[in-house]
């Protein structure tokens, strides 16, 4: 086996490719504020980080903010927009529209570099990338407690649908996978 | 776009996407009773994940619906307001969870349609349908994966487990029929390409069943009872029991929201 660390680009063409969204955008500040919104099951985690905000425009005077959900029935979507509402209203703004996007369909591929790596510091393993890898089995996952590549699946569905259950075979500690799709 | 249809399309593509609703919050439902009832924690969680994706399928279908329709029906009255006779969905959604080998049994079957089903629907001409199935099929893949792996368990499990799995095999056989049956609005909706032939799904449907069926040592059943009606509202008695709990509270307390 592999370390996937050896072998796998760290950034995404999806990732890349908002990046450059962003960075290209008038609205810099705008997006600067939306990194005070983070998601409410994975805290350590802004919906930047997360590939949920998808793009920040401006229609004449309107503010457009555009994000697009994890898994369908995520429940934290309403808490999200609720979330982005207050921060921009605290910041002084009032005339903008949040838009949920379904197309293109969300992947972990969309997530930040700088996620992943809080998403491993917070206990959970982080996701492969989807282009070096097509179901998650061919590589293992790394135990994000003491590095070990020797850990199983316990259940393809952890605590939440974007988490699935592991073990690590060396320090016995279960963890959280955060499945790409 | 549904502003650049004309009034009859838009019917039409109201009623088919409500049916896609229908499908996925039934079936959402009955795989969410087996929270807190499942065999052991972790398959508590996965079961309960998967009714919450299907639901949030049901959500995005619904939702439509409601733009579609544009007159004050919103996603919760579809679900909630309709009587049995009203609902659309395929049979194999609505029967009973039975045990745990029927429940994935059930599954696969579904799963694998789906898969196949969302991959034609994912080039859909309306924008809104395409969108939604490039969503759901991430998740059906992911379901998939897991209802094959419990059915190879199941079948080459324990003597019992076996057995159970074979009895849903067989139980469940005739309803797959209905899911490559064609009516009217549906085939207008393919010559439109706006819905999928469901046809031209069959094939690949039984050659992958019949290989993870057969991997898993159990035997494909043999064609004879055929059972349809759900599309045209005519249900088995179990519809009419599960909506009756799904729907009190709403019907209780109208418009409630929480
Ligand atoms: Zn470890």
């Amino acid at each position: 086996m592999v370390a996937m660390s050896q072998v796998l680009p760290l950034v995404a063409a999806a990732y890349s490719e908002r990046l450059t969204r962003r960075n290209n955008s008038e609205l810099t500040q705008i997006w600067d504020l939306l990194d005070q919104v983070t998601d409410p099951e994975i805290p350590v985690l802004s919906i930047w980080d997360l590939g949920v905000l998808t793009q920040v425009e401006k229609q004449q005077e309107k503010l457009l903010i555009s994000i697009t959900p994890t898994y369908s029935g995520c429940p934290a979507m309403d808490t999200i927009a609720a979330d982005i509402s207050s921060v921009l209203t605290a910041a002084g703004y009032q005339n903008f529209s949040i838009k949920r996007v379904l197309a293109p369909a969300w992947k972990t591929d969309l997530m930040s570099p700088e996620g992943k790596a809080k998403l491993h510091q917070y206990g959970i393993a982080p996701p492969l990338l989807n282009e070096n890898c097509c179901s998650g089995q061919c590589f293992s996952i790394e135990c994000p407690h003491c590095g070990s590549l020797n850990t199983k699946t316990i259940s393809e569905f952890g605590s939440t649908a974007c988490k699935a259950l592991h073990q690590c075979l060396d320090c016995n500690e279960p963890f959280d996978y955060f499945k790409n799709i | 776009m549904v502003s650049d249809m004309n009034e009859e399309t838009k019917q039409a593509v109201l009623n088919y996407t409500i049916r896609l609703g229908d499908d996925a919050v039934v079936i959402g439902h009955r795989i969410a009773e087996w929270c807190r009832n499942a065999p052991f924690l972790e398959e508590d969680l996965a079961l309960s994940n998967v009714a919450l994706d299907f639901i949030g399928r049901a959500r995005m279908f619904y939702g439509y619906a409601e733009e579609l329709a544009d007159d004050g029906r919103k996603e919760d009255y579809f679900a909630y307001m309709r009587d049995h006779r009203e609902y659309q969905n395929l049979l194999i959604m609505e029967l009973p969870r039975g045990d745990f080998a029927y429940t994935m049994v059930r599954q696969l079957l579904v799963d694998v349609f789906n898969l196949y089903y969302l991959e034609q629907l994912i080039s859909s001409t309306d924008e809104t349908l395409a969108a939604i199935a490039g969503k759901a099929i991430k998740e059906t893949r992911y379901h998939l994966r897991r209802s094959h792996e419990w059915v190879l368990r199941l079948g080459l499990g324990t003597d019992e487990s076996k057995i159970r799995a074979q009895k849903a095999v067989d139980d469940i056989w005739g309803f797959t029929h209905e899911l490559f049956d064609l009516d009217e609005l549906e085939q207008q909706m393919a010559d439109a390409g706006i819905g999928v032939d469901n046809r031209s799904l069959q094939q690949d449907w039984s050659a992958k069943v019949k290989s993870i069926l057969e991997e898993a040592s159990l035997i494909v059943p043999e064609d004879s009872w055929k059972v349809k009606g759900g599309r045209e509202g005519y249900h088995t008695e179990y519809l009419g029991q599960m909506l009756n709990e799904m729907q009190c509270v709403h019907r209780a307390n109208p418009g409630l929201e929480w």
